[in-house]
């Protein structure tokens, strides 16, 4: 499933079902009284890249540990294309892992690690040493197969342990925070390296991650775990775009949340009445809610424009406010602005015009705008 | 993590039923044959001992050598001055050894690594040839007194050997390094900042030594001075070699006991009530042991 | 802060002087050429040149290092095996007195353990009729045992320390569990199981104590017949005797830390 292949537009999106390669029912680990995976369900399609994404303790550790066969689950099963593979020991499983520490075995040079699986499979010799250089291309090492792995740097190593998952042509492949001892412009490098990897072969990935980021960017789909349980699956956009809970809004990326109470519901918007807002705002309303309940309207700092005077478009949210505090970070300017309940807020703008001047200062008096489209209506 | 056997496979099985077999026919079982002959009596005979079970079926037991030992007043004075030597040479260790261990884990990593070679190779010599290297040393005749004289110390040469003081020379100088390594293991895991930060915060060296250094370095001194003291409780040679005829330590006593009086269950009941002495202790270390690998994991 | 290092300065002085003077003077005066140990009567070489005809001690040095060698092999298996349960093994039946079997023999006074060993072939041999004559098989299996503890000590901690994931890849990778041990584990605890046959080879080879109590008559260990002679007094030949081990021994230990070391800066 080629993620060009998504209709992007249509919000719900798994394929259906006739396509579904990892079926995760009921999965539940506990450790003693601790629960750390309760009762998750999951269906991930043939050659996705999913992620799982959550804080530490959420979970998703464990949950990948159940996957690869490290932890016997307290209940449920899992099957991989059609074979329920949960009474399975790793050794026995179409699955392969790719640890966070690489686990890179330090007594073979990079020739023998990555043969080493296809060793245990009794595959002759001869086709172990076409595989093990072609996976030498694949990932870039052709000069390194003799080189020890203390003789490599950390990506070097990453690719080595890439490379010897891989070379089984497993079913699945599971990440754990893959990008996580990376620095900054390796793990960019990387991340487009995995995913074309990925593309190339159309093995199914499973990726475990802390960072919202290269979920973001590496994934067709994504998990948001938090205490044992998924929260939201979706993909990158929808989760972005359209939360379905206050956590799950508010753990990726950046957003402002005004509580307030329903006070008209009409075809297409709401009305919500929001002390912190310190006026009424409305939102498109899609959701089922009744006059008097309370919601939370949630923007994205990004959907958020600043003006200096007040704002010609009424259909748009406008409230009055202060420049508190700003940042310039080169390609976007960050701004706090104080409104007059008091509540602070985040806007973020491009920076489209190359000039010396800023647009606003501190404690310049502005209007902060959004169009009600822009905004999000929160039950949870 | 275990290495997520199923349990019971088969060569699991085995590689614990090896050595554990092993342990239990030549390590356990032993101790309970110690504990069946110290309840036999003596007979002339090969073994020179009465059988377990008599003639005619019945047990045959008697625990005359138990209340020997405990009413014979040498038996008491040699166990009681076995106890004071062994704590001698622990606290003896601990005085010389601790600030070793100490300088030697402030040092830098190249000098600290010959320092501790250094601290081992004696251990790696025969025991036996240093204590005799101590006897040459100690002699009237020896080096020491030989210097004195040419220096013009002393006259007459002072006698050093056969005496308490030879025996603890040699039991401090075969178990030193039995404690610094221990000493030095806990020193060197400790923050060495924290004694700067106690001095900056006011106190004095003497203060924060015994306020930051000395309790956070509590475990390696109980694993050291165990480590002394339950095999000095039961040492043989040293006091045979370098003390006199009237030392008489709980190893000699049974050596003698079991090779010269040929009296096997007097022998063995000597060895149960060293053993039940040394209980407490050994249970003491191997409870510190596992509470620092805990707090160190 | 400068005073409390002189202070601790000076004590290791002191304490490395007090280590190695004794071995010094030993070394010294094996080049004594007087029959009275510590006078001094000229340098000579003549009680070395002696030593190497005492047919007594060629006997005595052969029977050690055979025992040695054989025990030191034995315990380093067993060891690591106990080590490997200690660590990787879960709970099973017997685990506690196990680990305790596995801790005392590590601090037991020697007297007890060679008593306790010399009952029980006695025992042994009334019951089975073996072994029949006490010696190179029943110091063998002595040593073996208090040796094991040492090698399970080494190589438990290795393990501890040791990357678990490693394991976990290679199980992932097909491995199954006892193949892992031989492909994975056991190559990199190598360094200190060969740690723990030395220390094991040492062990034996420097055992008076236990060897006294289960040899037989015929079987005479290097340090057994040190200690008959030593009983006397010190003497010229035993100095010579000293000096020797002491210098083959220093040469052993250093070269072995040197290797130690450079293998680990090449990393």
């Amino acid at each position: 499933m080629r993620r060009a292949d998504y209709d992007t537009e249509n919000l719900s999106i798994m394929t259906d079902k006739s396509e579904t390669f990892i079926r995760i029912r009921g999965i539940s680990k506990k450790f003693g009284d601790f629960t750390a995976v309760d009762d998750v369900n999951l269906d991930i399609g043939r050659g996705e890249l999913f992620s799982i994404l959550g804080g530490s303790g959420c979970g998703k550790s464990t949950l990948l540990r159940v996957m690869a066969g490290f932890e016997t689950p307290t209940a449920g099963t899992i099957e991989i294309d059609g074979v329920d593979i949960t009474e399975l020991p790793p050794y026995e499983r179409p699955v392969n892992m790719m640890f966070q520490s690489y686990a890179i075995f330090p007594h073979m040079n990079v020739e023998k690690n990555i043969a080493y699986g296809l060793r245990k499979d009794h595959v002759d010799n001869k086709e172990i040493a076409q595989r093990v250089d072609d996976m030498l291309e694949l990932v870039q090492l052709v000069d390194f197969r003799e080189r020890k792995p203390n003789q490599l740097s950390g990506g070097q190593r990453q690719r080595v342990a890439l490379a010897r998952a891989l070379i089984k042509r497993p079913k699945v492949l599971l990440l754990d925070e893959p990008l996580a001892a990376l620095d900054k412009k390796l793990r960019e490098q990387t991340q487009f390296e995995l995913m074309n990897i990925q593309d190339e072969l159309g093995i199914t990935f499973v990726v475990v991650t802390h960072d919202q980021e290269e979920a973001m960017t590496l994934s067709t789909r994504i998990a948001v775990m938090e205490e044992g349980r998924f929260l939201q699956v979706g993909p990158p956009k929808e989760i972005y775009e359209f939360p379905e809970s206050r956590f799950v809004a508010d753990f990726i990326g950046t957003i402002n949340m005004f509580e307030g109470k329903v006070s008209r519901v009409g075809d297409e918007t709401i009305s919500v009445e929001s002390a912190e807002a310190g006026t009424s705002l409305r939102a498109l309303g899609n959701h089922d809610v009744e006059v008097g309940q309370s919601v939370c309207i949630a923007v994205r700092p990004e959907k958020i424009f600043i003006t200096k005077h007040e704002p010609d478009n009424d259909d748009d949210v406008r409230i009055r406010g202060v420049v508190d505090d700003l940042g310039y970070l080169g390609n976007l300017s960050l701004y706090r602005i104080r409104l007059e309940s008091g509540k602070m807020i985040q806007v973020s703008s491009q920076n489209r015009r190359r000039s010396t001047k800023r647009f606003v200062e501190w404690e310049d008096k502005i209007w902060v705008s959004w169009r009600p489209r822009s905004a999000i209506v929160l039950t949870d | 993590m275990a290495l997520q056997i199923r349990q019971g496979a088969l060569w699991q099985r085995i590689t614990i039923a090896v050595p554990y077999l092993w342990l239990f026919v030549f390590f356990l079982l032993p101790f309970g044959i110690i504990l069946k002959i110290s309840l036999a009596d003596p007979v002339i005979a090969q073994p020179p001992f009465t059988p377990f079970f008599d003639a005619d079926g019945g047990l045959s037991i008697t625990i005359d050598n138990f209340l020997f030992l405990l009413t014979d007043k040498l038996y008491a004075v040699t166990y009681i001055k076995s106890i004071f030597m062994a704590a001698t040479a622990m606290v003896l260790c601990l005085a010389l050894g601790f600030p070793m261990a100490y300088g030697i884990a402030r040092a830098n990593p190249t000098t600290r690594s010959l320092l501790l070679l250094l601290i081992v190779l004696p251990f790696w010599i025969s025991f036996l040839l240093r204590v005799y290297a101590w006897m040459g040393l100690l002699n009237n005749y020896g080096v020491i007194n030989n210097f004195l004289m040419w220096v013009g110390f002393i006259d007459q040469p002072i006698q050093m050997m056969y005496t308490d003081f030879a025996i603890f020379i040699g039991l401090t100088y075969t178990y030193l390094p039995f404690m610094i390594l221990p000493l030095y293991a806990t020193l060197e895991r400790m923050d060495l900042d924290l004694v700067d930060a106690a001095q900056d915060l006011g106190a004095s060296r003497t203060i924060a030594f015994w306020d930051i250094t000395w309790p956070l370095a509590r475990p390696g001194v109980i694993a050291g001075c165990l480590l002394v003291f339950i095999p000095a409780m039961g040492e043989y040679v040293i006091p045979y070699l370098l003390g006199g005829p009237d030392t008489l330590l709980i190893g000699r006593v049974l050596f003698d006991e079991f090779f010269v009086n040929r009296d096997w269950p007097l022998a063995s009941s000597v060895a149960i009530m060293l053993l039940l002495i040394l209980v407490v202790p050994i249970v003491f270390l191997q409870r510190s042991q596992a509470r620092d690998a805990e707090a160190t994991s | 802060m400068k005073k409390q290092s002189r202070f601790v300065f000076s004590v290791l002085v002191f304490g490395y002087a007090f280590l190695y003077i004794p071995l010094a003077s030993v070394i010294v005066y094996s080049f004594n050429d007087s029959k009275l140990a510590t006078v001094w009567g000229g340098f000579s070489t003549r009680w070395y040149v002696e030593l190497f005809k005492n047919e007594q001690i060629l006997d005595a040095a052969f029977l050690s290092l055979r025992i040695a060698s054989t025990s030191a092999t034995l315990a380093t298996i067993f060891g690591t095996m106990a080590g490997l349960i200690l660590v990787r093994f879960g709970r099973f039946r017997g685990q506690t007195l196990f680990s305790g079997m596995i801790i005392a023999p590590l601090v037991m006074p020697e007297v007890i353990t060679g008593l306790s060993l010399l009952l029980l072939f006695v025992s042994l041999q009334q019951l089975i009729g073996w072994p029949g004559q006490r010696g190179f098989m029943t110091i063998t299996i002595a040593h073996t045992t208090f040796s094991m503890a040492y090698v399970a000590v080494i190589v438990r901690s290795r393990l501890a320390t040791m990357d678990e994931s490693l394991e976990e890849a290679a199980m992932d990778l097909g491995c199954r569990p006892l193949r892992i041990v031989f492909d994975i584990t056991l190559p990199l605890i190598a360094p200190a199981m060969i740690a723990g046959w030395l220390l094991a080879f040492t062990l034996s080879l420097d055992d008076l104590v236990i060897a006294s109590f289960v040899s037989g008559p015929g079987s005479s260990t290097l340090p057994m017949y040190i200690f008959s002679k030593v009983k006397l007094g010190v003497t010229p030949d035993i100095n010579a005797l000293a000096s020797l081990i002491i210098l083959v021994i220093s040469i052993l230990v250093f070269t072995a830390w040197f290797i130690a070391r450079r293998s680990e800066s090449r990393v």
